[in-house]
């Protein structure tokens, strides 16, 4: 009987000190973030940086504007792991973010940021959005989980982006097998038994060029002059030989028809680009030679749509006015030009573009200003923008801050699995945005109902063992700590002197099951702030 | 066999100068009528078959041995199974010569929901959405737009922002979602007031873009809408036992019913969900089971609304995203088939007792008075009072009408 007791006394010890450990800086070296900033050290990488840097410089001296001050290291750090990983830094890693010297930490930030699983994931799940879509698709011909997994594992790879959306394009095979097929495969249409090459059009000049030529689909462009229904067609008849039996996707013959909307008939089109023709290749079949076009490097707009998307990932709006144009005259500022040549360059390195971004002071400015925060100051991003969370970044943002410890791959499966499913269940009920519009949005009543009330988030603020609201009460050393520590998991920064002296007061005095109570309404409270639902 | 209707039993009894002044009077009487106020969508989520519902087709092959029955509108028959809404058939038109391209469950609701085709770049407003927007309501503390039941694809606001999206809630045996707090009330109330420290920090520096962001108005609001009497009107249980048994013992009738309730105390646009109607293999037996939710449900609800005299204020309307193939598939089971389906329609000062268009008794061919789906959307927005050619803005800057339909002329 005494060793069953004693058995179970050690357990408990056991869990304690995992518990502890993970609160207060860590030993396990699997654990321990990587904090390399090398590759932003190098001098041609700082050049671009200052370059970009300039280029503000100059547009908001031009305009007689004075950008916000620079954010503190935790701020930025909240917005790389919003924006590159799509959830907050885990209490664990802001312990070791802290303990790295402060000239180079948001470099190793990034950079680690940029190797790191939820990353792929996380990126491969937002793009596919432009991609493919949201829609589930026609079953068997599409296999969307196959192409996620796919675009996750280049992402990881960092294979170069013109070589992933050349697979895209113009990869023949099965859609099992070669997963890329399936950007194709998704548009695959009942009726002609066949992938939709008007839907393939449209997807090719807005993912990848961020153009939108598609009003031209069925008469001439009322306001782009240069956009004649043929131009879009003659995209479109690129994707015309291509034939989807069961799950295989290949190229055969045959021209390429178009259904007249206006005077009716079809038509027969050629295929042929709108814009650099010398760029497009004689050789290969027709997809192969559209995705040469299209990934040229001196195909400027194919860089710039690239830039202007991470851009708008990052910042939570474009560099330009859109994601996608309708018109090739936009003014393009300097700073969009320099990081598409850079992108060009070095063989389309989308890591090295995230990191460019992320090294950049526009980056790093401060949504709070000391001064007046005018219309001229959001449009230059003289201040850093304010945008809503997508609903799986506040969901990821919840259960993050209810554990000590950063859910990742490494995590158990059951963690990961309760994540997942949290999520998904979450992101039905929160709403789901359709698509990266990017468009301004504001809070709706039903969001603000299921974080006040829903069992999902109130499990996560609960006094539960599991929950690190628990796990503060039971460890901090003081009040003041406990309230800090409750408000880097939750919100990555530390309390104001107001705000840590009015919950440490609600503290004081009060223990066992009363103290956790007070900390599980703190977290209710940090979960229901406008801050832990708004990038800043 | 001539067929002999009111025109040409006029014109025999040579009374034909009447049809002008009988017009004229019908015309003055339209202008003077109000606009209805509210609308009702019987969603029938999966595509419900045309031929098992209210279009049947006794005695040919594509009927595959589906009876009709006959109804209170003269002409008129529904399958049977209808038997209660055959009663009511005075307050109902059908449409059964509706037409759309979408045969793909998403893709079709989107059309059905919103009278278009859907388009990459721009998320159009539901018919629920466009009408909350057009027709404000002062004093509704409580969502104006809901989804009762709702499948993977309720009503959304599209390019009107996700304030006009459905609020969704399930079987209204239980609690509305979310609205009742995890904590005492003392305990909330303090929750509330420490919110306002952090969400004060926050603001420092920032200001307005603090209060652009809506979020404390949405709270506000969402625990107002916790707090409100009108929250009650979800709660069918207080309602006398004789009328929840009309309407059904079962999660959609339980629906229609808080559908009224809700429509008493303001809301504009409720949709009802009654899922399951995809019936790709053993069609009958499916459809005999959903008819046995449907039909009282139905019937209930427009003879409450016709007896409490609110009939004329609401439209009610009945669809799914598409129809079936009138030929069986060798499991029993029919398919999907947007080339023509039924809409069911009452209320809301339109016709009852009309059957719109004609289908093909093969199955094969158009349909007669063929009538887009879009035209569904013009004449409900125009029985409430809304210009459907109005135009809304989509994210570029381009314009959209309401409705790029034309009012079914025979229902108004």
């Amino acid at each position: 009987m005494w060793v069953r007791n004693a058995v179970f006394i050690g357990a408990l010890i056991g869990a304690g000190l995992a518990i502890r450990a993970s609160l207060f800086p860590l030993s396990t070296e699997s654990r321990r973030v990587k904090f390399d900033p090398t590759p932003v050290q190098a001098d041609e990488f700082q050049a671009v940086v200052r370059q970009v840097n300039a280029a503000f410089q100059a547009d908001w001296g031009a305009r007689g504007i004075e950008p916000a001050p620079k954010a503190t290291d935790l701020a930025i750090a909240r917005r790389l792991s919003l924006a590159l990983a799509g959830t907050v830094p885990s209490l664990e890693e802001i312990r070791q973010f802290e303990a790295q010297p402060p000239e180079s930490r948001l470099d190793g930030w990034a950079n680690h940021l940029l190797h790191d699983r939820r990353h792929a994931d996380y990126f491969a799940e937002r793009l596919a959005r432009a991609y493919v879509g949201t829609e589930d698709g026609p079953l068997i011909a599409y296999r969307k989980r196959r192409y996620l997994a796919w675009l996750a594992e280049e992402f990881r790879k960092n294979t170069s982006y013109a070589e992933i959306v050349r697979q895209m394009i113009a990869t023949q095979g099965l859609n099992t097998d070669r997963p890329a097929v399936n950007f194709i495969a998704a548009t695959y249409d009942d009726d002609r038994k066949a992938p939709d090459p008007e839907k393939l059009a449209i997807r090719v000049s807005r993912a990848f060029l961020g153009l939108r030529i598609d009003c031209a689909q069925c008469h001439d462009h009322f306001l782009e002059p240069a956009w004649k229904q043929t131009h879009f067609q003659s995209l479109a008849a690129f994707f015309g030989q291509t034939k989807h039996t069961i799950t295989n996707i290949a190229d055969g013959d045959g021209e390429y028809r178009f259904e007249d909307r206006v005077a009716g008939g079809t038509h027969e089109i050629a295929p042929a680009v709108p814009f650099l023709p010398n760029l497009l290749p004689a050789e290969g079949t027709r997809r192969e030679r559209l995705a040469a076009w299209v990934t040229d490097p001196r195909n400027v707009h194919f860089n710039r749509a690239t830039v202007n998307r991470v851009w708008a990932m990052m910042f939570g709006r474009p560099l330009l006015k859109q994601i996608e144009a309708q018109t090739l005259d936009e003014t393009i500022p300097p700073a969009l030009d320099i990081l598409a040549a850079d992108f060009a360059k070095n063989g389309h390195d989308l890591r090295r573009l995230m990191l460019l971004i992320a090294s950049t002071d526009v980056f790093r400015l401060d949504s709070a200003a000391p001064f007046e925060i005018t219309d001229a100051h959001e449009d230059s991003l003289a201040v850093f923008p304010l945008t809503r969370l997508r609903p799986e970044q506040v969901i990821g943002n919840v259960i993050q801050a209810a554990s000590v410890t950063t859910i990742d791959q490494q995590s158990h499966v059951f963690t990961r699995l309760r994540r997942y499913f949290n999520e998904r269940d979450f992101v039905k009920r929160y709403g789901d945005a359709d698509d990266d519009s990017f468009a301004k949005s504001t809070s709706t009543i039903p969001q603000r109902l299921l974080v006040m009330n829903g069992d999902l988030v109130d499990g996560k603020a609960r006094e539960e063992l599991l929950n690190a609201s628990s796990q503060i009460a039971m460890f901090a050393a003081n009040d003041a700590a406990a309230v800090e520590t409750a408000y880097l998991a939750a919100l990555t920064r530390r309390p104001t002197p107001v705000e840590r002296d009015h919950f440490a007061a609600r503290l004081a005095g009060a223990g066992g099951d009363a103290r956790k109570r007070h900390l599980a309404d703190l977290y209710w409270v940090l979960f229901n702030s406008t801050e832990i639902s708004w990038n800043h | 066999m001539p067929r002999f209707d009111r025109r040409g039993f006029l014109a025999a009894a040579g009374v034909s100068w009447l049809t002008p002044l009988g017009t004229a009077l019908a015309r003055a009487a339209e202008a003077s009528r109000a606009p209805a106020k509210s609308l009702v969508v019987l969603w029938l989520g999966g595509g419900p078959s045309q031929l098992e519902t209210f279009d049947p087709k006794p005695g040919t092959n594509i009927a595959a041995g589906t009876k009709a029955i006959p109804t209170a509108a003269k002409g008129v028959q529904l399958a049977a199974g209808l038997e209660r809404v055959a009663d009511q058939m005075r307050h109902v038109s059908l449409v059964r010569s509706l037409w759309s391209k979408e045969g793909d469950h998403e893709r079709g609701t989107y059309a059905l929901k919103t009278g278009y085709r859907p388009d990459p770049t721009v998320t159009h407003p539901s018919l629920g959405a466009i009408i909350c927007h057009d027709l404000p309501g002062a004093g509704v503390e409580i969502p104006r737009h809901v989804s009762i039941l709702p499948n993977e694809w309720p009503a959304r606001g599209g390019t009107l922002g996700p304030e006009f999206d459905a609020f969704k809630m399930f079987d209204p045996a239980e609690k509305v979602p979310d609205t009742t707090p995890q904590v005492p009330g003392d305990r909330f109330e303090s929750r509330f007031e420490d919110l306002k420290i952090v969400d004060g920090a926050f603001a420092a520096g920032r200001g307005k873009r603090v209060a652009a962001t809506g979020h404390t108005d949405a709270m506000a609001r969402a625990r107002r809408m916790m707090t409100s009497d009108q929250l009650k009107a979800f709660d069918v249980s207080t309602e006398p036992e004789a009328v929840k048994r009309a309407y059904g013992n079962t999660a959609f009738g339980r629906g229609c019913l808080a559908a009224r309730r809700l429509l008493d105390v303001g809301v504009r646009c409720v949709e009802v969900t009654l899922a399951g109607w995809d019936s790709h293999a053993n069609n009958h037996e499916i459809t005999t089971r959903l008819k046995s939710e449907l039909d009282p449900a139905f019937a209930a609800l427009l003879n409450d609304l016709h007896e409490r005299g609110t009939l004329k204020d609401t439209v009610v309307l009945c669809v799914g995203e598409f129809g079936r193939t009138p030929q069986m598939n060798p499991l029993g089971g029919r398919d999907h088939w947007p080339h023509n389906f039924t809409a069911a329609i009452a209320g809301g000062g339109l016709r009852g007792g009309l059957a719109i268009g004609e289908s093909d008794p093969e199955g094969g061919k158009d349909p007669a008075d063929k009538q887009p789906v879009a035209n569904l959307h013009a004449t409900v927005l125009r029985a409430l009072g809304i210009n459907h050619e109005k135009t809304l803005r989509g994210p570029l800057g381009r314009t959209f009408a309401r409705s790029e339909g034309t009012p079914i002329a025979a229902l108004s």
